[in-house]
């Protein structure tokens, strides 16, 4: 800086972006978000080549970089493969905290999803434990329809 | 690969804001460091590779806000989003398609002017993941506990990383947090995220950095000896963090033995002085130990306890006191560059590993590090 601008008082522009947007999820998202809103079922889909079960469901294996094809359905039991518990209200979390997020993987599926622990004291959350989904009362057709996992 | 060499640097000091700097204000300190480093003008360099994120910034083409602070004007000038690593990958790329003469890479970012939990938020998928409210944080945090569970590692082998971190800060001029810290200090620092305290994570931060590089011959008779390329390798794994073991970096050992192979490095642990890792949070310091291969699987946290990647230990990590101690996103890992040319320089002072001839760099981008570039610098050629 040149000496004749120290001590210049910084002004601070204050703004914000705030952009509305309209994703089209793809057939693929598609098909397990109205599954996981009129049925209550969690959906995944398996490659033809390999054979991996994947949830959330993708169109494409990416391993074998061929289209996946069968659908089936996984779960409602699973298990936590790995957790934490957040104790500061990060600006992204839209619950109280603590708020325990999760993987978990559902029986029958071969990689985990990301979600929710429903759990009344928050310290008893452990990897492999065994849960199920409890559904919105509400739901429409977005990954909260799943309000999150609890102890099964 | 031709011989390419890192002939001078440039990086702003790291803080937890610049108010009085505009990223252009930032990069054109770091460019102007690096010209002055390499005893060159911008008239010699003819090829400018920024580095930077657009919602970090909060503008679209993020680049050319820096364009003419990187002195780009009638320059063929391209940009990279992620890591300042990958954008010296790209730099590095573009000299060895015999195009480009001598390159100049920047990255910058300011975590002081936005909300970085909203920015790295936006890194999850947004039809499946966004909505769950997690960051970069509680990613980490998720890992965290995963790698924990896999090796036994302990919190205070985590704590043992941020207490020789910012102890080693106290010895760099450029860091934010040069600290003298222990291990209780960190166990008792707010819980974030669990097994993470305070501690365990770096801070936000601001600050820019830049580096040359040439082949071989346009490496002039500079004031500085330069530092060359030895390997480098870029690799990436699955995005879906559900998709990944966690307690797992594959990603990393594939782009470390490529790298080092490039090098011809058999044995990096015995044939590598020190290391500038991305400990954006302590277990991932040890996580990344392990990938490169200078720790066996499982062992990082007992040879840390060891001392063995301290200051005056067989293998210091971090010995400029990496992330912990100051995490400009986005230009984070052309610091690590940067600090590795000051070892193998002998210009880094009290943080000086003796007869440093060969560091190891590594720069990475992603939740829990999806993405890994790493280089091996060398003093000789």
């Amino acid at each position: 800086m040149c000496a004749d601008l120290s001590g210049i008082e910084p002004v601070i522009y204050k703004s914000g972006i705030n952009v509305p947007y309209h994703w089209w999820a793809g057939d693929t998202a598609s098909a397990f978000l109205t599954a996981l809103r009129d049925r209550q079922t969690i959906t995944a889909i398996k490659c033809g080549s390999c054979g991996m079960v994947f949830v959330p469901p993708r169109k494409t294996c990416p391993q074998c970089f061929t289209p996946n094809t069968q659908w089936l359905e996984v779960g409602p039991l699973g298990t936590v493969t790995a957790f934490t518990v957040a104790r500061k209200q990060l600006a992204a979390i839209k619950d109280t905290v603590p708020v325990v997020f999760a993987l978990v993987k559902l029986d029958g599926a071969s990689t985990s999803m990301l979600h929710k622990l429903l759990l009344q004291n928050p310290s008893l959350a452990k990897a492999g434990m065994r849960v199920k989904p409890r559904f919105a009362q509400d739901r429409t057709g977005t990954i909260l329809d799943i309000q999150g996992f609890e102890p099964a | 690969m031709d011989r390419c060499a890192i002939i001078g640097f440039g990086m702003t000091a790291i803080e937890a804001r610049k108010p009085g700097s505009t990223f252009a204000d930032m990069v054109w300190e770091a460019v102007n460091k690096a010209l002055d480093d390499a005893g060159i003008t911008i008239k010699d360099v003819e090829n400018v590779i920024t580095t930077s994120n657009d919602f970090f910034d909060g503008r679209t083409i993020s680049c050319m806000a820096v364009g003419d602070a990187s002195g780009v004007r009638e320059k063929n000038c391209s940009c990279t989003e992620g890591d300042g690593t990958f954008g010296a990958f790209y730099g590095l790329s573009r000299i060895l398609s015999g195009a480009y003469g001598t390159t100049l890479v920047t990255a910058h970012s300011k975590g002081s002017e936005s909300v970085s939990s909203l920015i790295t938020n936006a890194a999850f998928d947004p039809i499946y993941e966004r909505a769950l409210g997690l960051d970069a944080i509680t990613a980490a945090a998720l890992q965290a506990n995963a790698w924990m569970k896999a090796t036994g590692a302990t919190s205070e082998q985590l704590a043992m990383v941020s207490v020789k971190n910012h102890g080693n800060a106290r010895h760099n001029p450029y860091a934010q947090l040069p600290m003298e810290i222990t291990v209780k200090d960190v166990l008792e620092s707010e819980m974030i995220a669990d097994p993470l305290h305070k501690l365990d994570c770096s801070p936000v931060s601001d600050g820019a950095c830049a580096i040359l590089i040439a082949r071989e011959g346009l490496v002039k008779k500079g004031r500085k000896k330069p530092v060359w390329i030895g390997g480098v390798n870029f690799c990436s794994d699955a995005y879906f963090l559900g998709d990944r073991d966690l307690a797992k970096a594959p990603a990393l050992t594939k782009a470390a033995q490529k790298a080092y192979s490039m090098a011809g490095v058999a044995n990096p642990a015995k044939e590598i002085q020190a290391a500038e890792v991305y400990d954006a949070f302590t277990h991932q310091e040890l996580m990344w130990i392990e990938a490169l291969g200078l720790a066996e699987a499982g062992q990082a946290g007992a040879d840390l306890a060891k001392g063995r990647f301290a200051l005056g230990g067989a293998l210091p990590v971090n010995p400029s006191g990496g992330l912990l101690s100051g995490h400009p996103v986005i230009a984070a890992g052309l610091y690590r560059m940067a600090e590795a040319v000051r070892q193998l320089r002998g210009e880094a002072g009290a943080a000086q590993v003796d007869g440093a001839k060969r560091v190891v760099v590594q720069g990475m981008n992603g939740l829990c590090g999806q993405s890994h570039c790493v280089w091996v610098l060398e003093s000789g050629k």
